[in-house]
């Protein structure tokens, strides 16, 4: 019993999406709308079993799952995301003539997958979990099956999305050649008892895994897929799965690098520090010719994966800490600025050109602040989210050592906040054209908005609780 | 009996095979395939590899894999099909409407 009590938010998940896909087969198309409700309310079943369960730490299955900190902080990330992704596309689907059951199924699903890949403490269900993810993703991102955008959004992200995965899956069968094992903790054991020496399997094992996963959370140079995939695939989606595979990603890479693979750290941990580098770089730079606004978000999420990595590179526990604020932080502040985006739009047409922002802060005030208080936060201005979770992962990268990095991500920061300014001075200092763009603002869109604002608003001026709660998350897989 | 370098050596062949063909070939269905030979290159050093240790933790996980890559096949196909009913074609260098 015990098992499936630590299991039980994934449990829920699966049961309630299993059940949106029976019902979708009955109900007549003009209730759809009740699937809506159900997915919340699985989710929201999830999200009450998730604290139930509480974070202490806890393995299941002869310690091939388990919650502790570290997964119970990346459970609410991965709930919250969902919510906010199922709000934010409720209207928008109905729009698109594309409100089926399989959407909200699918979301449900992913969500599962990211749990799991956090969850897991066996390399065998990190695998698991992330092809659940990844293939939901995959079917999600191809959601508008006669659009050829998503069309191919969906066929450049399967190709390259399966291509990682194969190096992931070769990474872990050096891996456990060179250790015996899988589990992540016995693989701790085994390398910090390890005599010196090069051994050529574990190298090439360590380097193959980072490589499948740099690709799942987009760091350059396996960024390519990136912009294309989050401008062809549906709003809504691209809105969900820019944070939730993020937020998964990293979780598997911080249970798996900074923790089982700790004793190795001067080994990956240059190199890490390396990529944020390059990552940040090239996604600030490359973000900053940018004229659709869809575009824009995808090279300002490869240039946060930089940021992220930081944390990582740190490994310890303020490291890991500051790596998961920031995950939630972005959760907020990203999921805010599509809100925005999605609802520009007028039935099935979208306005994501920077120009058809002209004006908006005069036309529809509320919404014109939130985009400025989503632009600022993903910036880093304060009083808002984006601000505090740069300081720490600055601070943790500095506090690791790593001034270099530092003085590297200050200076993206001020690139940065250049194209983010920019979306708040069209906004507001220059006129509407001759035809701005339409708003059309649902009721549940207007809650997702709300939500995210406080969200951003909250984690910027009061910081401490959420702060602490990640700060157990390191060492919490060896029991420490 | 072979020694498990030798089989090492026969999946990382299989390995750079999938992987060339995945950079060379431009035809959607062709790289998928080149993908699945790369996945079954990591099967087979896990093959290896389990006998080698003698633990059976290894071939669990080629289980594992085959039942993934199956639902990646069905996955995959089913979006190269909507392509194919839209363009008439899964070749790669055709599908570019995204500027990457």
């Amino acid at each position: 019993m015990n098992d499936l009590w630590v299991i039980s938010p994934m449990l829920i998940l699966a049961g309630v999406a299993g059940l949106i896909l029976l019902l979708d087969l009955f109900l007549p198309a003009a209730r759809k709308s009740m699937l809506v409700y159900l997915s919340l309310l699985g989710l929201g079943a999830a999200i009450l079993a998730n604290l139930a369960v509480g974070h202490g730490t806890r393995s299941a299955f002869g310690g091939a799952v388990g919650i502790d900190p570290l997964a119970y902080f990346a459970n609410w990330i991965l709930l919250l995301s969902a919510v906010l992704a199922v709000l934010i596309g409720q209207r928008y689907l109905v729009d698109l003539d594309m409100e089926h059951g399989e959407h909200y199924a699918l979301i449900l699903f992913a969500t599962l997958g990211g749990m799991l890949m956090a969850a897991g403490r066996d390399l065998l269900i990190v695998f698991l979990g992330l092809e659940v993810l990844s293939l939901s993703l995959y079917v999600l991102a191809g959601y508008r099956r006669t659009d050829l955008l998503s069309q191919e959004a969906a066929l450049k992200y399967l190709l390259l999305g399966a291509f990682a995965s194969s190096f992931l899956l070769y990474g872990i069968a050096l891996l456990y050649g060179a250790t015996g094992t899988t589990s992540l903790e016995v693989l701790g054991a085994t390398l910090a008892g390890r005599a010196g020496g090069v051994d050529l399997l574990l190298i090439l094992g360590v380097g193959l895994l980072g490589i499948g996963l740099a690709f799942k959370v987009a760091l350059v140079p396996f960024h390519m897929w990136t912009p294309d995939v989050y401008e062809g695939a549906p709003s809504s989606v691209t809105a969900y799965m820019s944070v939730a595979a993020k937020a998964a990603g990293f979780a598997a890479v911080l249970r798996i690098y900074p923790q089982a693979l700790g004793t190795m750290v001067s080994d990956w941990a240059p190199l890490f520090a390396v990529l944020a580098a390059l990552t940040m770089s090239i996604g600030n730079i490359i973000a900053l010719a940018q004229s659709n606004i869809k575009r824009l978000l995808a090279y300002s999420g490869i240039a946060h994966a930089g940021y992220i990595l930081m944390g990582v590179v740190a490994s310890d526990d303020f490291g890991v800490a500051s790596a998961l604020y920031y995950l939630l932080a972005y959760t907020f502040m990203n999921l805010g600025a599509f809100a925005v985006l999605i609802a520009l739009r007028e039935g099935e047409r979208e306005y994501l050109s920077l120009n058809d922002y002209q004006g908006l802060g005069h036309r529809r005030p509320w919404l014109g602040a939130s985009m400025a208080l989503f632009m600022l936060s993903l910036a880093g201005v304060p009083p808002t989210a984006g601000f505090l979770a740069k300081v720490y992962v600055f601070g943790a990268a500095v506090q690791a050592g790593y001034l270099w990095l530092a003085v590297v991500a200050v200076l993206n920061s001020v690139v940065a906040a250049f194209y983010y300014l920019r979306v708040i001075v069209i906004m507001y200092m220059r006129e509407p054209g001759a035809q701005p763009a339409p708003v059309s603002l649902s009721p549940s869109l207007a809650l997702a908005l709300l939500l995210t604002a406080w969200g951003t608003l909250q984690l910027g001026l009061w910081p401490t609780p959420v702060l602490e709660m990640a700060q157990e998350s390191f060492a919490s897989l060896l029991g420490v | 009996m072979v020694p498990t370098g030798s089989y090492l050596l026969l999946s990382a062949a299989f390995f750079t095979i999938g992987l060339l063909g995945v950079l060379v070939r431009r035809n959607a269905i062709v790289i998928f395939m080149s993908i699945e030979i790369m996945l079954n290159a990591a099967n087979l050093a896990f093959i290896a590899l389990s006998h080698q240790l003698g633990s059976l933790r290894g071939q669990v996980f080629v289980f594992f894999v085959l039942a993934v890559a199956a639902a990646e096949v069905a996955v995959g196909l089913a979006i190269m099909v909507a392509i194919f009913r839209q363009r008439g074609s899964v070749d790669v260098d055709e599908i570019h409407l995204l500027k990457g």
